[in-house]
């Protein structure tokens, strides 16, 4: 028999035994006994973020990074409730993420007791699972099935509650290899009826599409994604999370769809007779009006999650699968079909309608920063915040095989970039990473620089500035008679604060601002040879900038605001 | 839109009950009743749930709770044949020695087996137990409402059970 051990010796254990080397964590009064045991640990790398929210999003920007299940620690109540925001973050973008929180000891649960909240009631719909530790002897089973559902199957992330108590309570040393869970059964097969029937459905079409999401990421299957698409010579759209699972120069790929896809992907989607879509949940963002989403289409859906299937869209055959699974059986099922009319169709709607931004009068162009990020930039992470600046990006920017697109795309959390891309470096140090994000979404985390200087990461900081809520503002300019209420956030006195400069310098930042299209190229390699730590690119663009095209919610794919 | 049943095993753990309700107060699923109580097994509980959904809605009823890991077992109730049975109580008040009579004729009507019973009496009022399905307590509280001024009444949800030709089936 194994010694027993305390509470906050079998957390490190675990996580040791997971393979974790780094946490992203934030103290407090519920957890210093397992922050004590995390100091006489040499094999962690603990984070210290400046807000629990920001810790989340550093661990999102690692796990996508880096395809590990990321690890948060925070204390309980307030350190508790501040990870909310990221948690549904997580749970909407399939981040794997086990977040710990500190709980107060068992007796006083109940009691509204200092810094007690009930996290686990507060995020059960927003977590895959979430658990409050109440007897040592479970503990290492509970942190076992954590990693387990945090990882397997749809990915997401697991909430453990462990109150004070039990962290120092001595028990059972051991951590379990694998633990059976009776009610978890993630998809590990395909049905291969079903995916016949799918794949003769494509194989049967004039007009075929394959609309890819995220699934086809977080499975890994880009190339054989690209090896279907090609053997069966069938345009391939994708969605915002999906970005970067084809190759962006092929010319099989007809670009994103959605709310500000390309014109030629809506209108693809919209006259294709065979819709084959894998590992999407058919956000509204990507159907518009859903009566008139694919309305010509026979509609092939393969999800992991049967939930997602014919929730929003109803499907003509439905496969529950892991994408990487079902490509697998498709890549040997594919051959070539006559498609050359309807690419010369959605060839001549590219040429018809182009993505491309207007020449700006005032700033510098959107469009001219993202191309100048693609040629300064080829190899690197890049990660967005949440707005115009981030459609732009999924527009613009081109990625290579090995680059990954990190946005927010499920729940759409300004403030998100930041800490994501500094996760994202802090995970895979051997890419730079981009950050792209706006003056409004960067202000909502921007405290941690702390963090960034700290990590000495050198993320490539691109502030689209508009001084100005730009999604929004687009909307009330297209849709609101141009009554821009509350979107501008210049001053009252008239002076935008901060002045990224300046607030750059206080942290010893470098920072840069750009004001003219000539310069964009020489900040950004300013940047690049930066290497000690992240640079500031303040970009000044106009506010009168937009986004387009645009669908506006609610309404078909097929009616695009094009300028 | 139909009603439709169904029987659910999963962990007898805390917060199981919160998180099964809560999927439907979430996703505005229109939940009629819900029973839980433990199993022959002390770490199962087995539910009986009721739901007001067109075909599509109840799919994905199944689907989001089967997707749930304290979820163990979804079972269909809505074809297969069952024995349901809910418990209702109902206090009768206001009655004169006629009245009392009538609550009296009413139970023996609707006693099928000792499932309709008075079991508490007072000066002016009456107290049934009845144990009848769902539809039939229906009936039994809207003639009582039809011909008593003041009723209470205090209904246990329904639970079912396959019957054993289809759980062996």
């Amino acid at each position: 028999m194994a010694l027993n051990i305390t509470g906050r010796k079998l957390f490190v254990k675990a996580l040791k035994e997971e393979g974790v080397d780094t946490i992203f964590a934030y103290p407090g009064g519920m957890i210093t006994d397992i922050v004590d045991e995390l100091y006489k640990t040499e094999e962690i790398n603990v984070i210290l973020g400046r807000h629990e929210q920001a810790l989340v999003h550093e661990a999102e920007g690692y796990a996508r990074a880096t395809g590990k299940t990321a690890v948060v620690l925070v204390t309980s109540g307030p350190g508790a409730t501040n990870t909310i925001t990221g948690i549904a973050d997580a749970y909407y973008d399939s981040i794997p993420m086990v977040i710990f929180t500190g709980q107060v000891p068992l007796h006083l649960i109940g009691n509204d007791a200092f810094q007690e909240v009930d996290i686990v009631g507060m995020t059960r719909s927003i977590t895959k699972y979430g658990v409050t530790v109440r007897d040592r002897e479970d503990m290492g089973k509970i942190i076992k099935m954590g990693f387990q559902i945090a990882s397997t199957g749809k990915p997401g992330p697991v909430l453990i509650d462990i109150p004070k108590d039990i962290q120092t309570i001595s028990g059972s040393p051991e951590y379990p290899e694998h633990v059976d869970i009776r009610g978890y059964h993630p998809n590990e097969t395909v049905h291969i009826g079903q995916l016949k029937k799918a794949y003769r459905m494509l194989k049967g079409a004039k007009r075929p599409l394959i609309l890819a999401g995220g699934g086809v990421r977080i499975a890994g299957a880009s190339g054989k994604l690209l090896e279907f698409a090609e053997k069966m010579n069938v345009p391939v759209t994708t969605t915002v999370m999906g970005k970067g699972v084809m190759p962006e120069n092929h010319p099989l790929f007809v670009g994103n769809c959605g709310m500000h896809g390309r014109f030629a992907a809506n209108k693809a989607v919209t006259e294709c007779d065979v819709l084959f879509s894998i590992g999407t949940r058919f956000n509204d963002r990507i159907t518009g009006e859903l009566d008139e989403f694919a309305p010509k289409a026979k509609i092939v859906h393969v999800d992991i999650a049967s939930a997602s299937i014919s929730r929003n869209v109803s499907v003509d055959v439905p496969v529950t699968a892991d994408a990487g699974i079902a490509l697998q059986r498709l890549v040997e099922y594919a051959e070539r079909i006559n498609t050359e009319k309807w690419l010369d169709q959605i060839k001549k709607w590219e040429d018809e309608h182009p993505l491309g931004m207007p020449n700006t009068k005032i700033g510098v162009c959107p469009q001219d920063i993202c191309e100048a990020i693609n040629n300064v930039f080829p190899n690197a992470n890049i990660v967005t915040d949440v707005g115009q600046h981030q459609m732009w990006a999924s527009q613009f920017i081109k990625l290579n095989s090995d680059q990954k697109f990190i946005t927010s795309g499920g729940l759409g959390t300004m403030g998100f970039g930041f800490p994501a891309a500094i996760g994202a470096a802090i995970g895979d140090r051997s890419k730079p990473v981009v950050l792209i994000t706006g003056d409004g979404g960067f202000q909502m985390n921007m405290q941690e620089m702390a963090t960034a200087m700290s990590a000495k990461v050198p993320i490539v900081i691109c502030i689209f500035n508009n001084s100005n809520l730009g999604m929004v503002r687009q909307m009330q300019q297209l849709f609101y008679g141009k009554r821009y209420e509350i979107t501008d956030l210049t001053a009252d006195d008239g002076n935008y604060y901060p002045d990224f400069l300046k607030w750059a310098e206080s942290y010893n930042c470098k920072a840069i601002r750009v004001l003219d299209d000539n310069d964009i190229i020489n900040a950004l390699e300013a940047a690049r040879n930066n290497t000690n730590g992240p640079t500031v690119i303040d970009f000044m663009v106009s506010p009168d900038d937009l986004v387009l095209p645009m669908v506006k919610s609610g309404t078909p794919l097929s009616e695009m605001i094009l300028r | 839109m139909k009603n439709r049943w169904i029987a659910l095993y999963v962990e007898n753990q805390v917060g199981v009950l919160a998180k099964v309700s809560g999927l439907f107060s979430a996703k505005s699923y229109n939940l009629q009743t819900l029973t839980v109580g433990t199993t022959e097994r002390e770490d199962v509980s087995r539910m009986t749930i009721s739901v007001t959904a067109d075909d599509a809605t109840f799919e994905q009823i199944k689907k989001q709770l089967n997707a749930m890991v304290e979820v163990i077992k979804v079972i269909d109730l809505t074809s297969i044949p069952i024995h349901m049975k809910e418990i209702l109580f109902a206090k009768v008040f206001g009655l004169d020695g006629e009245g009392k009579t009538e609550a009296f004729q009413i139970a023996e009507v609707f006693n099928q087996g000792g499932n309709v019973k008075i079991v508490d009496i007072g000066v002016d009022s009456v107290l049934f137990e009845c144990t009848l399905t769902e539809h039939k307590n229906n009936e039994l509280i809207a003639l009582l409402k039809s011909r008593f001024k003041k009723i209470e009444v205090t209904r246990g949800g329904a639970v079912a059970v396959e019957s054993i030709s289809s759980s062996y089936r």
